[in-house]
């Protein structure tokens, strides 16, 4: 029965979805940390997803996380010679959290994950009737 | 005695589920970055079960042979939706449309389901004398 592999589609896309609300959830958490030192500021972190088919039915497309990849968007930088991590020259850096952007993934990412939840009950409802058959 | 389904309706259920396949894979690469949305051209597919049987068929050298027409229909080519607007990350699905289709094809699957039940129920009657 191929309604099952619906299951296992909907299945990875669900996953790939909570990945990506986890990491907007730390986006969104460190937003506006600072740090003296350039390279250990909290930079804004973004799921990659890539499709993947199944090997044996090319017309069955999931979903997967490949990585997690950090921003390179500019470091603002603030002069703040009595903060105690404050670098030499009294600076302290910013980390680059855009959290409209942030915002506008988060509800992205949980309308996507709606969907398919909805794709998975109108399937299960659909095997359930057919199980019923001839009743 | 053997009892063979006469209706359609069992090879339309069996495209209706191969099709909500499709269609989730769609709904669950709204954002892979460069997915192309896809589909079965569906009344290609209706055309070929309910009308002509296919030019290949297997040739019938015993009464309990069954012929396997219906998989051949789901041989359907698999086509790329032509997206109404286009967008940065080459992504072509368009949520509504695939919503949209996917309640169709859901309907459509209970429609086919509905028939095929009765005909089950119809047997059963037919078989008690009543209900």
């Amino acid at each position: 029965m191929s309604f099952y592999k619906v299951f296992d589609v909907a299945g990875s896309a669900l996953n790939a979805q909570q990945v990506r609300m986890n990491v907007t959830a730390s986006n969104l958490a460190n937003a506006g940390s600072v740090n003296g030192n350039e390279n250990a500021v909290y930079r804004a972190r973004q799921p990659m997803f890539e499709t993947f088919r199944d090997s044996m039915d090319s017309s069955l497309a999931g979903v997967r996380v490949t990585g997690i990849n950090e921003s390179d968007a500019p470091l603002a930088t603030r002069y703040e010679p009595n903060h105690p991590s404050a670098n030499a020259e009294g600076n302290v850096y910013v980390s680059n959290v855009n959290t409209v952007e942030e915002m506008v993934n988060m509800i992205s990412a949980s309308r996507s994950y709606q969907n398919n939840v909805e794709i998975v009950n109108t399937t299960k409802d659909l095997l359930l009737q057919t199980l019923q058959m001839g009743r | 005695m053997t009892f063979s389904i006469s209706t359609p309706h069992e090879q339309f259920m069996g495209l209706h589920a191969k099709r909500s396949e499709v269609l989730s894979s769609n709904i669950a690469n709204a954002d892979t970055p460069g997915y192309k949305a896809r589909d079965y051209n569906f009344a290609d597919a209706l055309k070929q079960i309910a009308g002509d049987r296919p030019s290949v068929t297997m040739k019938q050298t015993h009464t309990a042979h069954r012929n396997t027409w219906s998989d051949n229909a789901l041989n359907a080519q698999l086509e790329y939706r032509v997206p109404t607007q286009p967008t940065l990350d080459g992504n072509t699905v368009e949520m509504d449309v695939e919503q949209a289709a996917f309640a169709e094809n859901a309907l459509k699957y209970r429609t086919s389901l509905r028939f095929v039940d009765g005909y089950f129920k119809s047997l059963r009657f037919a078989i008690r004398g009543t209900d």
